[in-house]
């Protein structure tokens, strides 16, 4: 029982299940270089994770687990993160996790406009991010899957995902 | 979207970068940019491509070509797209 109160987040009209996955171009963080790549060229189903930005703890958080689940590596699930932060310290947030996924930089959040999961900073004016939110998107970018956070903080289910993942 | 035959690899705010940039403007090419570390030492993918650590490179796979310095490619993109180009690619 927590002794505090979680925030709860405002209600969002976010990117459902059965719906087309929004395409958008941005630069995709690898540990080696950056380049400007469209989700359509991502090849095969997606788990795209969007999460606070990079160096808050669950940023952190999110990312050991996925790296230590090892997501992706067993099949052809592409799994991607999106954050505000910049190539540059996508690179070291990458290098630092040691995590063989690559992120993309979404600096202005439009792309988590595009999904309806921004988060509005309170105590940081002028500074939006995305809600921790996690779609997974079949072979032609439909979503199957959909969770964003209705709390701040939350964290999606790992096990009700990978159970997702794992359904042939 | 296509994947440009062309690869530059730069470095953000890189005058010898940005010159090879104008040349492939000046010449309509398309291009993919994809941006290395500052440090030297960790350009690897760089290293792996032309043997140097030096930006910045092109891989052109309409010709096959890989190189590095600014003075060369804008050399070779002159004689390859250029109005006096040898003709053929």
């Amino acid at each position: 029982m927590v002794d505090f109160d979680v925030v709860e987040l405002p209600e969002t009209d976010h990117v459902a299940v059965g719906e087309e996955a929004p395409d958008f171009t941005r630069p995709l963080v690898g540990d080696e270089y950056w380049s400007d790549t469209a989700l359509s060229d991502l090849d095969g189903p997606v788990a795209l994770v969007f999460f606070p930005m990079d160096g808050a703890f669950p940023a952190t958080y999110v990312w050991n687990e996925i790296r230590d689940r090892e997501w992706g590596s067993s099949s052809d699930l592409t799994v991607v993160g999106v954050s505000i932060s910049t190539p540059y310290e996508h690179k070291t947030f990458i290098a630092e996790r040691g995590m063989d996924y690559e992120l993309f930089s979404d600096p202005s959040a439009e792309v988590g406009e595009q999904y309806g999961v921004v988060h509005d900073l309170d105590g940081m004016p002028g500074v939006r991010e995305h809600r921790p939110a996690v779609f997974l998107l079949d072979e032609d970018h439909v979503v199957e899957y959909a969770w964003v956070a209705a709390e701040w903080p939350d964290f999606p289910d790992y096990d009700e995902i990978e159970a997702h993942i794992e359904r042939p | 979207m296509t994947t440009p035959e062309i690869t530059l690899y730069r470095l953000q705010a890189c005058p010898y970068c940005e010159r090879v940039v104008r040349k492939l403007k000046q010449y309509e090419l398309d291009y993919e940019s994809r941006f290395v570390e500052p440090m030297h030492s960790d350009r690897n993918a760089v290293a792996r491509l032309t043997g140097k650590r030096s930006v910045p490179a092109i891989r052109d796979e309409n010709t096959g070509v890989t190189m590095s310095e600014s003075g060369n490619i804008v050399e070779y993109l002159d004689n390859t797209y250029g109005d006096g180009a040898a003709g053929g690619a």
